[in-house]
C-alpha cells in the first residue's frame, strides 16, 4: 500500500467487495440513503395527503348528505353546513371539553380509549374511542338527521363508514363507505352507489325495539335487511356486525336514547 | 459504432419479443390484480415502469461495489424505498386511483419482474443500457397491463377510463355487463388467450416441453 489514497471514502471503495467492512458500510450506507428518502417523501407529501382525505371525507359526508330524498333542499336552506358535534359516547352528551379542533389530539391519548370486552367486540376492533364526532341536521328544531362515523374489521382491513339515521334514530337515511380494503370487485362492492342504494328506508329496530338489522344472504327479504354481495360473505358480515355494534350500547346507544328522550 | 442500435433493440425487445410478462410469465400477480378498470392499469404500469427503471439506475451505479453476499437485500432495500416514495406521490397527487391500486403499488416491490432485471440485467450493465432495458422492459408489462385493463373494463363495465363506450341494458341500451370480466379470473382467462395469440403468432416462443413421455412399448391393460 505504497500509494494509500488520502481519501478514506476511495480507500473504502478500494476494498474487496467480501471483505467484511466493506460489506457491512454498504449496507449501512444503502439503508441510510433510502431511510432519507422514504421519511423525506412522507413527511413532505404528509400536509397534501392530509388535506386530500379530509376534503374526501367532507365531500363523502355532503354527497351522503344529497343523496337522502328531501335532505338537500334542507342543507341548502340552512346555509349548506351541517352542524358538527363531540359526542361523548358513555354519556351520549355533547364532550363538554373537547372541540373538532383539539378532537384528534385527545384521541392520540390511550386514555380517551375503552377497551372491548372479546365477548362484546363483535367488530373486532379491541378499543374504542370514547368521543366521536358527528353530524347533525335540524328542520326547524327538530333533529332530522344525524350522521355517525363508524368502523369495524372487515376481510382484508378495517372498514370505515358514516352511518346516516333520520330522525326517528330507527330508519337508515344512507350508508358512505370512507375508507376499506376490501377484495376488489367482491367485496369492494361495499363502496358502490348501486349496493348502498339498497341502505335508505332500512329500519333498525322491530316495533319491540330488538335490533334486527341485518345484510341479507342474497336479496333483502323484509324492512330490516339489506341486499347482501355475492361471494363477499366476509364483507357483508363484518358490516352487519358493525352497524349492531355501533347502535348498541357500546356505540352510539346511550346518544340515540338521548334523542329519543328529546334531549337534542 | 454499434452502440445506438443496441440500445435501440435493448428497448424494443421486451415489448414482444422478450415481452416480460407473456413470455417470461413474470409479474403476473399484480398484472391480474389491477386490471379491472383501465385506469388503475394505467397507473400501475407507469408506476412499474418509473420504479424500474430508477432502481435498475441506482442499482447499476453502485453494481461494482455491491458485495455479493448481500446483494439481494441492497437490491430490494433500494427498490422498496422507490416503491414507497411513489406510493406516498401517488396518494397525495392521485388520491383517487391510489385507493383503487391499494395495496398493490406496495406490491410492486416483490414484484418478480423488478427484481429479475436489476438481477440478470442491471448488476452487469452500465446505468444507461440498464436504464433502457428497464424500461422496454416497463413497457412490455405496461403495454399486457394495457390491454388486458381495456378489455376489462370495456367487457365488464361498457366503459373506457370512465366514459361510456358500450350502452349498458341498465339505462336503455344494448350491452348486458359481463361481470366475469371484473373477476380476477377473467384476467387469467384473458392473459392465457394472450400468451396463446402471441405464440402462436411467434412459435419460437414455445417453451420445450419439460420432458417427454416415454413411448408405450406395449399395449396397456
Amino acid at each position: 500500500m505504497a500509494d494509500r489514497d488520502p481519501n478514506p471514502f476511495r480507500r473504502l471503495l478500494a476494498l474487496p467487495n467480501e471483505s467484511r467492512t466493506k460489506t457491512v458500510l454498504v449496507a449501512f450506507l444503502v439503508s441510510a440513503i433510502s431511510a432519507a428518502l422514504v421519511s423525506g417523501a412522507t413527511v413532505m407529501l404528509r400536509p397534501i395527503q392530509a388535506a386530500n382525505r379530509a376534503a374526501e371525507a367532507q365531500a363523502r359526508i355532503e354527497a351522503l348528505v344529497r343523496g337522502v330524498p328531501g335532505m338537500g333542499a334542507l342543507l341548502d336552506e340552512t346555509g349548506g353546513t351541517l352542524s358538527t358535534l363531540v359526542l361523548a359516547l358513555e354519556e351520549g352528551r355533547a364532550a363538554t371539553d373537547i372541540t373538532p379542533e383539539t378532537l384528534p389530539a385527545a384521541l392520540m391519548d390511550s386514555a380517551n380509549w375503552t377497551a372491548l370486552d372479546p365477548g362484546a367486540d363483535i367488530v373486532g376492533l379491541g378499543q374504542r374511542p370514547d368521543y366521536a364526532q358527528i353530524y347533525l341536521l335540524r328542520d326547524g328544531t327538530r333533529l332530522s338527521l344525524v350522521l355517525l362515523p363508524i368502523s369495524g374489521q372487515g376481510y382484508n382491513g378495517r372498514i370505515d363508514a358514516i352511518l346516516a339515521l333520520r330522525g326517528d334514530m330507527n330508519t337508515v337515511a344512507g350508508l358512505a363507505v370512507t375508507r376499506h380494503a376490501e377484495t376488489p370487485g367482491l367485496g369492494a362492492r361495499i363502496d358502490e352507489p348501486g349496493w348502498q342504494a339498497s341502505w335508505p328506508g332500512t329500519e333498525l329496530r322491530d316495533q319491540g325495539g330488538t335490533l334486527r338489522f341485518a345484510v341479507a344472504r342474497g336479496p333483502a327479504s323484509s324492512v330490516h335487511e339489506v341486499d347482501g354481495i355475492t361471494g363477499a360473505t366476509r364483507t357483508s358480515n363484518a358490516m352487519t356486525r358493525m352497524i349492531r355494534f355501533w347502535v348498541g350500547p357500546d356505540g352510539y346507544g346511550p346518544f340515540l336514547d338521548a334523542v329519543r328522550r328529546g334531549e337534542f | 459504432m454499434a452502440r445506438r442500435p443496441d440500445l435501440l433493440d435493448t428497448l424494443s425487445a421486451p415489448l414482444l419479443r422478450q415481452n416480460p410478462v407473456t413470455l417470461q410469465i413474470l409479474g403476473i400477480c399484480s398484472a391480474l390484480a389491477v386490471t379491472t378498470s383501465l385506469a388503475t392499469a394505467l397507473t400501475m404500469a407507469v408506476s412499474l415502469t418509473v420504479v424500474l427503471t430508477l432502481a435498475a439506475g441506482v442499482i447499476s451505479a453502485i453494481r461494482a461495489h455491491i458485495p455479493e453476499t448481500i446483494r439481494l437485500i441492497v437490491q430490494i432495500v433500494i427498490i422498496a424505498s422507490l416503491v414507497i416514495v411513489i406510493d406516498q406521490v401517488l396518494q397525495a397527487w392521485f388520491a383517487e386511483i391510489s385507493r383503487a391500486l391499494s395495496v398493490f403499488v406496495g406490491l410492486i416491490t416483490t414484484n418478480c419482474l423488478v427484481l429479475g432485471r436489476t438481477e440478470a440485467y442491471a448488476r452487469f450493465h452500465a446505468p444507461l443500457p440498464a436504464m433502457v432495458d428497464a424500461f422496454g422492459n416497463g413497457l412490455g408489462y405496461s403495454l399486457v397491463l394495457i390491454v388486458i385493463g381495456a378489455l376489462r373494463e370495456l367487457f365488464g363495465k361498457g366503459e373506457l377510463m370512465g366514459i361510456e363506450v358500450l350502452p349498458l341494458a341498465s339505462s336503455g341500451g344494448w350491452y348486458t355487463p359481463l361481470s366475469l370480466m371484473l373477476l380476477a379470473p377473467s384476467a387469467f382467462f384473458l392473459l392465457g388467450g394472450l400468451v396463446w395469440a402471441i405464440r402462436s403468432w411467434r412459435p419460437e416462443q414455445v417453451e420445450a416441453p419439460e420432458f417427454v413421455p416415454p413411448a408405450r412399448t406395449e399395449p396397456a391393460e
